[in-house]
């Protein structure tokens, strides 16, 4: 086989591995959009967030100890103490659980009724409101984040591809970690939302909330808990790309690659938001691969987003979004 | 909200059609007319007019500028830095002389005035403005959002890739030359700060008048129109195609011509990645959310809040309390976010709304009616 070739096949491989990691941040904006109708664009800082604290508690940080020490002239920077990684995703996720109840006592519940368009403007002040406050409770600096997901080139897959093929692929551990968890992932959430008593109350609330209010529905509960969902798919994302790039601010940017993601596969559908971030994940690396040399690289700042506006100029509501019918 | 006061009659239509029905209130704009052209000019410094004044006056072109796209159109567009890169590197070129190579023969134009290059810069960003809100008329909503994007991204990666953008410089940067009008020079090391700020002004104030007028009139109208209900705006004969695209063509000529000015007389170098990111544009979104949507009154009361908070800012913590610079710049970022989630709770309709209730307010204190 032609070189070329296989390396098109490797780069097709490490497009859907990466696909699969914009899907799990797609995968937070649906659950919120579905259930709420916001559009929330602090998904991505949530998950920035999440890891921060995570590196923060398992290496026994002092929150806000920047702050501290710029008030009280002290010098407090850690507590001494490692918590062990399980116990350190407990706790975050309690964080988590918080940060979505206040999200939704002190903005949210205060906005109900309001434009789609007043509700995502809100959620971009979040966006920008979290990110200061994550650094100032955690600090800037880039920081590693290691829970014991393994990591490095599959040595099982480089040894029968190059049995196979006579070229080695390089696959890297972690990226096939990640596609297993998001699977998972996905199918407890569907599982969830079509047959526990919460995920149908979950669904009565996206369909219509006056109507799930009066059937005894509270709507307060099924809020926070659909934000404390997006806050674990959150703290699942922020997990997977902090083991592989370090948790720093350019994690929260992933969130804007996971908004093509969304469109490609429509705002309300969760095997969308899965299909949509393989094929932009695929499509972005190959075309990286195959254009851009000619044009001088770093296509993959862009791509997505043409792809995804070429894409809705033909089918308006995306791949699997509900066909939007329009009244006067 | 009331447009007429007791005792103040109209005796004819083109008095009754006034930009400003009350007197009052037009009183209060010749007066900040007159302060603003005939008494700061002679009052300010190099410090204010680089860190409050050239920012705020050329933040409040791009802000009137997105505003009728988003405030008076209803299309909301995440791609304002990349149309102000576009002005820039538009402005650039007219500035140095625009060269065409056909053949391997480099044909070049004589540099044009620089008064003249923004305001062609503001051309240019016009019709790249309309090519991106082709798809507009398909996408709505927070997909056309997301799809502005796109606008964004591509036109920041092709500035940075394409070399004919910065004359094939070394670095990639684009810097504005030595630049004069009427003899005085208005870009470039020594221009005068009071001339930079003149130069701004004028293009804010006929600008804003034009926003203003063009509001009022029939196309105002059916911008609102395609805002409010597009379908039912249709139907009652409002073309959709003339209306979103000139809303983007005027959107982006005025935020063209405020990245020109961003570029040739704030800046005066630019590294486009740096400069016109997204962060631009979430920046000028948030001058025109806090404002007010929908009002020429908010994009400078949101522009002026936004320039003034972050110096404000770092006067108070960084040269007052002695803290870190890294801290107060995210404790900015806190405290604007946090800002406009409170602005959205109490008032969705800005600080142009906050304003208007104050007015009125006023108007009839100490009594309840």
């Amino acid at each position: 086989m032609p070189e070329q070739l296989l390396w098109g096949m490797e780069v097709f491989m490490n497009g859907l591995m990466a696909g699969v990691l914009y899907a799990l941040v797609a995968l937070g904006f649906v659950l919120i959009f579905k259930a709420s109708g916001i559009f929330n664009f602090s998904q991505g800082v949530m998950a920035l967030f999440a890891a921060l604290t995570l590196v923060g508690i398992m290496e026994g940080r002092v929150p806000f100890s920047h702050l501290i020490n710029a008030v009280f002239g002290t010098s407090v920077h850690h507590f001494g103490w490692n918590v062990p990684a399980f116990a350190a995703i407990l706790l975050t996720m309690v964080v988590m659980v918080a940060l979505a109840w206040m999200v939704n006592r002190f903005i949210f519940r205060h906005l109900v009724g309001q434009e789609p368009i007043i509700l995502f403007m809100a959620t971009i002040g979040l966006a920008y409101f979290l990110e200061g406050f994550g650094d100032i409770m955690w600090g800037s600096d880039i920081k590693k984040l290691d829970v014991g997901l393994p990591q490095g080139i599959n040595g099982f897959i480089d040894e029968i591809t190059f049995n196979l093929l006579g070229y080695g692929f390089f696959i890297d551990n972690l990226d096939l970690w990640a596609t297993f968890i998001a699977v998972l992932l996905v199918i407890a959430l569907v599982m969830f939302a079509q047959y526990s008593k919460h995920g149908r109350a979950m669904r009565a609330v996206a369909d219509d909330h006056q109507a799930a209010l009066s059937v005894g529905i509270n709507l307060n509960f099924i809020w926070v808990m659909v934000w404390s969902l997006a806050g674990f798919v959150a703290l699942v994302a922020g997990i997977m790309w902090g083991t592989k790039s370090g948790v720093q601010f350019s994690l929260s940017l992933i969130a804007l690659k996971a908004l093509p993601v969304l469109m490609l596969g429509g705002f309300t559908s969760i095997p969308g938001a899965i299909v949509g971030g393989l094929i932009i994940g695929v499509g972005e690396k190959l075309f990286e691969f195959i254009v851009g040399p000619m044009v001088g690289g770093a296509t993959e700042n862009w791509f997505a987003y043409v792809l995804a506006l070429i894409f809705l100029v033909f089918r308006p509501q995306g791949l699997f979004g509900e066909k939007i019918i329009e009244r006067v | 909200m009331f447009y007429r006061e007791a005792g103040d009659f109209k005796t004819s239509y083109p008095e009754d059609g006034q930009t400003f029905p009350i007197k009052l209130d037009r009183f209060g704009f010749f007066a900040v007319l007159f302060i603003g052209f005939a008494v700061i000019p002679f009052v300010i410094n190099d410090y204010w007019v680089n860190s409050v004044f050239l920012p705020f006056l050329i933040y409040a072109i791009a802000a009137i500028g997105l505003n009728i796209l988003v405030g008076y159109c209803g299309q909301v567009s995440l791609g304002t830095g990349g149309f102000m890169a576009v002005g820039a590197y538009a402005c650039y070129k007219f500035m140095t002389g625009l060269d065409i190579w056909i053949g391997g023969v480099q044909y070049a134009l004589p540099p044009i005035n620089i008064f003249l290059s923004v305001i062609l810069a503001g051309l240019v960003t016009a019709f790249v403005g309309v090519l991106f809100g082709l798809p507009s008329l398909r996408i709505k909503g927070f997909y056309l959002a997301v799809a502005t994007l796109a606008a964004q991204f591509f036109l920041v990666w092709l500035f940075n890739k394409w070399a004919w953008a910065y004359n094939y410089s070394a670095s990639g940067q684009i810097s504005a030359p030595e630049r004069s009008i009427f003899g005085m020079n208005v870009t470039g090391a020594n221009a005068d700060p009071w001339v930079a700020y003149l130069f701004c002004l004028v293009f804010l104030a006929g600008l804003a008048f034009m926003a203003r007028n063009l509001t009022r009139g029939s196309m105002g109208r059916k911008w609102m129109a395609i805002r409010d209900m597009d379908i039912a705006a249709e139907i009652i004969g409002v073309d959709p195609l003339k209306a979103k695209l000139s809303a983007f063509a005027v959107s982006s000529f005025f935020i063209g011509i405020s990245g020109a000015l961003f570029f040739s007389v704030y800046l005066g170098a630019v590294e486009v990645g740096e400069v016109f990111g997204i962060n631009k544009s979430f920046l000028v979104l948030f001058m025109v959310i806090i404002g007010g949507l929908g009002s020429i009154f908010g994009a400078f009361a949101g522009a002026a809040f936004l320039v003034l908070l972050p110096v404000f800012l770092k006067n108070t913590l960084v040269g007052g309390l002695g803290w870190p610079t890294d801290l107060a710049a995210h404790l900015e970022f806190m405290i604007v976010g946090g800002l406009i989630i409170t602005f959205l709770v109490l008032e969705p309709h800005g600080l142009a709304q906050l304003w208007r209730i104050i007015k009125e307010k006023l108007r009839l204190w100490p009594f309840p009616h």
